[in-house]
């Protein structure tokens, strides 16, 4: 359990920049290496490489085995877990209980 | 709705409702009905299969936003309609809590207001730990920080797609 709050504070963390977040969207259309990520932010190799660095950390992009290019590819596993958790207790029955609240108008209505 | 830590492990939540106990009961318990309101905006629950006796199983599967799934299933421990459902309940598709059982309990308890029969409702779930049970608790205010994500959906979406080559 305590892994797994801090692999999703990890997973948070590493969310929290905006860069890498353009990282991760550039990465859901394919593979990439460091280059072609640093290509499109006016960012060296370096500073891009470093945000990668968090980005593996928090299991999110993992890098190939080629010596040569090493390609970035985006890992779903992390990000479908902080979603679920996103979806918080309180959220989830609150939002399911207004429901309920209609449904069960419908049902006393057609009772009577 | 009132949600409070109780206890060390505990989250009570209280709700109450405008019908008679008898059909919060079946809301709860009848697959037809719980698909009409269980989960919250944005989700549907696409699955349900209750075998409602002592001993026996039940199983949702939601679907969400960019088709993300979470799988709920549990057993029930005990059961006393239209006024108690006792069940374990686990979370098969989020890792923190699929190894984590937890113990949930509703009680509903009619009266009457204005004539009109009313039926509160409370649950108390009780977790294996604390730090589970305050985990559980303190889900969802990160979405503050969330909602300020630009094209976080476009991430997941695709990342799905990633998710299944990696798992071929």
């Amino acid at each position: 359990m305590v892994a797994t709050l801090e692999r999703l504070d990890a997973t948070f963390a590493a969310l929290a920049d905006p860069t890498r977040r353009a990282i991760l969207s550039r990465l859901a259309k394919g593979e990439a290496t460091v280059k072609e990520l640093a290509a499109p932010f006016d960012m060296t190799q370096p500073a891009i490489s470093k945000h990668l660095k968090v980005l593996e950390r928090a299991g999110l992009v993992s890098r190939g085995r080629d010596a040569q290019r090493r390609p970035c590819r985006l890992e779903a596993g992390p990000l479908r877990e902080a979603t679920e958790w996103l979806v918080g207790y309180r959220q989830f029955w609150s939002e399911s209980y207004e429901r309920l609240d209609a449904l069960l108008g419908e049902l006393t209505e057609g009772q009577s | 709705m009132r949600i409070e830590p109780h206890g060390e492990r505990d989250i009570v939540m209280t709700r109450e409702f405008a019908a008679p106990r008898r059909l919060v009961f079946d809301a709860h318990t009848r697959p037809d009905l719980l698909a009409r309101w269980y989960g919250p905006h944005g989700w549907r629950l696409e699955h349900c299969e209750v075998d409602l006796r002592v001993g026996g199983g039940w199983h949702y599967r939601l679907r969400g936003p960019e088709g993300v799934a979470m799988t709920l299933r549990g057993t029930y421990l005990d059961l006393a309609a239209p006024e108690r459902i006792v069940t374990t309940e686990s979370n098969v598709d989020c890792e923190a809590r699929a190894a984590h059982e937890a113990v949930v309990t509703t009680v509903l308890v009619e009266h009457e207001r204005r004539t009109l029969p009313t039926t509160l409702l409370t649950t108390t779930a009780r977790f294996p730990t604390r730090a589970v049970r305050d985990a559980v608790l303190s889900s969802g205010m990160e979405r503050g920080v969330v909602q300020g994500f630009e094209r976080l959906d476009a991430v997941l979406a695709a990342g799905r797609v990633a998710g299944r080559i990696t798992a071929t």
